[in-house]
């Protein structure tokens, strides 16, 4: 069977006074995800289109949207999840400069995960403290330990859902205190001094009102508004004994 | 910009045209990259992820199989930030796979990939999921990449050294003059204009769209646009990869990656890369497959059903098409000069594989420099590459 929808699409470009949407009727199987029919506007209706996609598995995280005003990934968001013959307005992501139509600039985003130092790779078993020092071997023995790939995918849900983002631009945002938390707790070789510091401050850790839109809002099971809490329970003895570990 | 050296104009942002831009940029090039969307859109970005061992190509492609595991080794060094490194198995299911396994572990040795028999029991031990009626299996140093982020190290590293990277930017045509390539006439898609970028040589690296941007330049490539259906589950069955040990076919690969698995894949062969309708009996056939490691498989949630063109290496002429001849295809790559076309300095890559891109942007990068006269040696087998995430927070836009 086939799904029908209408999708009202945002659309802005560089000189335009104000952004304006488009309506596209397309019709895709049941089976497929809201970024097949963004793709198949594209390809079949309107070529200017411009939209963010690589996995299409929500193992990337470019794709990044909302739909009717929640923020998802359309990778993995089937269209089954609208009414048949329905209309889905689709709008890029709030709190991020906006370059053209659907997509977005992650330019600040990433500082702030940069400043946090978080690196993507976990060398270590669930909750170990990290071994970065020891490389795993090439062919790795039986009970080796897991090398991961951090869950967030730095596709930017959480800033986009969180009301503080709104509102204090120079905010660090829920992703990268989650990341802090992460690498406070498996420092992979990076100083906790410089992590703590790059969080405590106004426009850190304390900035965040409890909303958990963030926690609502992630496709990748990070829960940032639960590590922000624990960052403030614990976070600051953290840095204060990294802090006399220095001295 | 860059080195001082002849300027290149790189097409296409997936895992081949940012380790040619990266390379070019090292060795001193000035590059620029135009990539019609974002960065690993095409092919690149819906591959499965795998970072080939090579034991795959091990017995149908030897040549294959030894780039794997060559490329295999360099990237682990080089890129420290993009790599899940717990190794993979091949796992016999049938009495056939059983007998098959001698071939292969010859195969593997002659290529150089190491390998690990391992009994039933040790594998059941290592990952408790599997189907207990496996026979038997082989560890091999497979691992997991993210295709995005591969690309992403790449160009963050070749926009440290001066290169542009233009993403949202069409190749409408490559601009040739008496017989010689003089750049490529671009539509910026932000902001909807047009634009002329004047370049010494063009590499097209447009994957399975090769073949058009060439044509534009009356130029031809020889493509074979071979599609796989790939799907993921939001399971994490194993911590290692897991392959099915026989020769290649139909979802023989299941590739875990933070708490998802991926079974991959089907092959056939479209005319159209831009939009590609997935056969829903592919789909059933994957998952199937997908229950025969992992009991449950069938029943789990999907989390992103998808299909690209695999950009293969095709015939110069004409050839008649058969029932699965494209996967008897090679996996290796070709870099095609289009001087006896009247187009010198255009240079288009077809074929290859995310594992080893690195080596085919050196084979390139060495052919694109002796025929412009500025050979310098290739310095990627050594360089780390920087973190993914530099791309986006040292962006030169123009």
């Amino acid at each position: 069977m086939s799904w029908r929808l209408t999708l009202k699409i945002h659309r802005w470009q560089p000189g335009d006074r104000a952004p304006y949407y488009d309506h596209f009727t397309v019709e895709v199987p049941e089976e497929a995800y809201v970024l097949d029919a963004i793709e198949k506007v594209w390809a079949e209706q309107d070529r200017s289109l411009a939209f963010r996609h690589a996995c299409h598995h929500a193992s990337c995280g470019s794709c990044g949207l909302r739909v009717n005003g929640r923020e998802k990934l359309p990778c993995i968001t089937p269209v089954t999840d609208y009414p048949n013959g329905s209309t889905i307005q689709i709008d890029p992501l709030r709190h991020f400069p906006l370059v053209r139509d659907l997509v977005v600039d992650m330019g600040p985003f990433s500082q702030a995960m940069e400043a946090v130092r978080f690196s993507i790779i976990r060398h270590a078993s669930e909750g170990v403290p990290d071994a970065r020092s020891s490389e795993p071997p090439i062919l790795p023995e039986e009970d080796h330990e897991a090398t991961r790939f951090e869950n967030c995918l730095e596709c930017g849900l959480c800033v986009s859902a969180c009301p503080i983002a709104g509102s204090a631009l120079n905010y660090l945002g829920p992703a990268a205190l989650a990341a802090a938390e992460r690498m406070l707790v498996e420092p992979r070789g990076v100083d906790p001094l410089a992590v703590w510091e790059a969080i405590d401050h106004d426009d850190g850790l304390w900035r965040c009102h409890g909303a958990f839109e963030c926690s609502a809002a992630c496709p990748s099971e990070v829960d940032p508004a639960a590590a922000i809490m624990r960052l403030r329970r614990y976070g600051p003895k953290v840095g204060q004994v990294a802090r006399q570990q220095r001295r | 910009m860059g080195g001082g050296g002849p300027h290149v104009v790189v097409v296409g942002a997936g895992s081949t045209g940012a380790a040619i831009a990266h390379d070019l940029a090292l060795r001193g090039f000035a590059v620029t990259v135009v990539e019609r969307g974002e960065v690993g859109s095409g092919t690149t970005g819906r591959n499965h992820g795998l970072l080939h061992s090579g034991a795959r190509y091990a017995v149908t492609d030897p040549v294959a199989a030894r780039e794997c595991i060559e490329e295999n080794l360099i990237l682990r060094k080089i890129m420290p930030e993009g790599l899940e490194l717990n190794g993979g198995y091949f796992i016999a299911l049938t009495p056939e796979d059983m007998d098959f396994r001698q071939t292969f572990l010859e195969g593997c040795e002659a290529a150089g990939i190491p390998t690990r028999e391992l009994t039933k029991e040790q594998l059941l031990r290592m990952e408790p999921r599997l189907s207990p009626k496996i026979l038997g299996g082989v560890m091999v140093p497979d691992g997991v990449f993210e295709p995005y982020r591969f690309c992403l190290s790449f160009l963050a590293s070749a926009q440290a050294r001066g290169a542009r990277v233009l993403t949202y930017h069409e190749v409408e045509g490559v601009l040739v003059e008496g017989g010689r390539t003089r750049g490529v006439q671009v539509r910026d898609r932000i902001r909807g204009r047009e634009l002329t970028i004047t370049a010494d040589a063009v590499v097209n690296a447009a994957g399975p769209w090769a073949a058009k941007v060439a044509a534009t330049a009356g130029c031809r490539v020889p493509l074979i646009l071979a599609p796989g259906v790939m799907i993921a589950v939001g399971v994490r069955y194993s911590h290692r990869v897991v392959n099915r040990l026989a020769p290649p076919g139909d979802g023989d690969i299941i590739v875990p990656q933070r708490f998802t698995s991926m079974i991959g894949t089907t092959s056939w062969t479209v005319q159209d890369a831009d939009l590609i309708p997935i056969p829903p009996d592919h789909v059933e056939r994957m998952m199937d497959a997908g229950e025969a490691f992992f009991p449950g498989f069938r029943r789990q949630p999907k989390r992103g059903v998808f299909a690209v063109a695999r950009p293969l290496v095709g015939p110069e002429e004409d050839q008649a098409e058969g029932e699965g001849f494209e996967r008897a295809v090679t996996r290796d790559f070709a870099c095609k000069h289009h001087e006896a076309e009247g187009a010198a300095g255009l240079f288009s890559v077809t074929g290859g594989k995310t594992t080893t891109s690195r080596l085919m942007a050196e084979a390139v990068v060495d052919q694109v420099g002796r025929w412009l006269g500025f050979e310098r040696p290739c310095q990627t087998r050594t360089e780390v590459l920087l973190p993914p995430r530099r791309f986006f927070t040292e962006r030169v836009v123009s």
